[in-house]
């Protein structure tokens, strides 16, 4: 089977946009979360969220960098944080497909959990108010999910596979996941992989709070508000940005001399056939998901050095995985290290698995592991594995995995390994 | 340049993203300006908003150039 690794990197997040200016912001404890300040929230329970910070400057996220003025209205936020994303991506590769034989090797495959919900809230109150004409001709391809990697392959003249992934908050992963086997399977030589999510709208908070997943008891002290395995969690804190990653056959990635971050070693998938969205309660769902990424790299659970956790912030949710991880792993889970980042970007629902992952590569590729916010007072149950409290932590990190959870039961979990 | 002419090309330059010079009368939005199907059932929908006017399709499949926008207009104005 043809090997994959990761050449490029690109994030936009509630931390900052690029990948590095969010890994340093990640590293040094900061946190992305805020509260919302662009609509109304005032018969909403949870009024705070984790925001992508827009300006001009280093670190901030400028639309206009990556979309024009005119395509802007063509497109819903998730799809503006797509392209921005895969533009780093693509660049920080260094893959310029300009052959037509080079472009058709070269796919796309960016998801999205919810796609274009602003838009469509919008166009709802058009049609549901007598204006059914005002509904602009881009309606629709707007708010699609496909569309980022239909745009992305537009943008960038890639004429290989164009896909997309729907599967909640796991989309990030099976993107990327997905993407690997189609170079492992000949399809592409290089897919520019990921997911992106911008539901932070009034529609999305309703429906989310309606379902009591998110966070209101942190309010006013929004930055404490996302805290994995803590007693004092309480649901967790929606975000919003997107994350993308290069991903290419070694052979070719070798030949042109690319930057090699890490091998994408593992893939592992698995349904909870249990409840539309709570877990099983015994984690067998995200066990098994583990379990089969770590078989499918040819490795040991002993093998593992970080697990970047799905870790949500849920009350249930953070020790059902934590309990799946110290079934699995054994006494090695007393060795390793595992974080939830989600405690500073809050979740990223569609994108969480695809900068998830980028944070796992990082962690391999720079030797150390991210920290877990707000992690003061962990539950009983979340007792006896390094979680990086507060603190990042230097370790060398030869195998990582990232673990996704989504609605429906769908777990996918990623093994990245040092080259 | 009349009034109407000064707000429909503001609308063509905002819609499609053009330098304003490039906006002249005869400018056909497709073949000169850039423009696909879509931008331009856009257009007259913006026209149709500024103009507080409604364009039926069959009238719409007609307004090819900036000119078709501004005599429409101005047609249905008087």
């Amino acid at each position: 089977m043809r090997r994959v690794v990761v050449t490029g990197i690109g994030a936009v997040t509630p931390l900052a946009s690029g990948a590095q200016n969010t890994w340093q912001k990640l590293l040094n404890s900061q946190s992305g979360i805020k509260s919302i300040d662009t609509f109304d929230v005032s018969d909403i329970p949870a009024k705070i969220a984790g925001l992508v910070p827009r300006g001009e400057g280093d670190g901030l996220f400028n639309a206009e960098d990556h979309v024009s003025i005119k395509d802007m209205k063509k497109m819903d936020d998730f799809i503006v944080y797509g392209i921005a994303a895969a533009d780093q991506a693509i660049a920080d590769s260094g893959w310029k497909p300009e052959t037509d034989e080079d472009q058709e090797a070269t796919g796309v495959l960016i998801g999205s959990g919810i796609g274009g919900l602003p838009k469509i809230s919008e166009a709802t109150d058009l049609v549901n108010n007598g204006k059914t004409r005002r509904v602009s001709p881009f309606f629709i391809p707007s708010c699609l999910i496909n569309l980022v990697s239909g745009q992305v392959s537009i943008k960038h003249g890639l004429k290989g596979p164009n896909h997309a992934v729907v599967t909640a908050c796991s989309t990030g992963a099976h993107a990327v996941g997905d993407a690997s086997r189609m170079i492992m399977l000949g399809d592409a030589d290089v897919m520019v992989a990921g997911g992106a999510e911008a539901a932070v709208c009034r529609l999305g908070m309703a429906g989310f709070a309606a379902a009591r997943a998110l966070s209101t008891s942190y309010n006013d002290t929004p930055t404490e508000a996302s805290r994995p395995w803590d007693e004092g969690r309480d649901g967790f804190v929606m975000g919003e940005g997107a994350g993308c990653v290069v991903l290419e056959e070694y052979e070719h990635a070798k030949a042109r001399g690319a930057k090699i971050y890490a091998e994408v070693a593992g893939y592992g998938m698995s349904g909870d056939a249990y409840h539309i969205t709570a877990p099983a309660e015994d984690g067998n769902g995200g066990f098994r998901s583990m379990r089969n990424a770590i078989r499918n790299a040819g490795l040991n659970p002993e093998d593992v050095d970080y697990v970047n956790a799905h870790g949500t912030s849920t009350p249930l949710g953070d020790e059902i995985e934590l309990g799946a991880v110290k079934r699995l792993f054994g006494d090695h889970a007393q060795k390793m290290s595992m974080s939830s980042t989600k405690s500073a970007t809050g979740h990223l629902l569609g994108a969480a698995g695809a900068i998830e992952a980028v944070f796992s590569i990082l962690a391999i590729h720079e030797g150390v592991v991210p920290p877990t916010l707000n992690l003061r007072n962990p539950s009983e149950a979340c007792k006896g594995i390094d979680l990086v409290p507060l603190e990042a932590k230097q370790r060398k990190v030869n195998v990582a995995l990232s673990n996704s959870f989504g609605f429906g039961g769908t777990n996918a979990s990623l093994v990245f390994k040092a080259v | 340049m009349s009034d109407v002419a000064d707000r429909v090309k503001k609308i063509v330059v905002e819609h499609l993203g053009v330098e304003e010079d490039k906006v002249t009368e005869n400018a056909s939005f497709i073949d000169d300006l850039g423009a696909d199907s879509l931008d331009t059932v856009e257009l007259v929908m913006a026209f149709e908003e500024e103009f507080g006017c409604e364009i039926p399709d069959d009238a719409a499949e007609k307004i090819l150039t900036v000119k078709d926008a501004i005599d429409f207009i101005e047609k249905a104005d008087s």
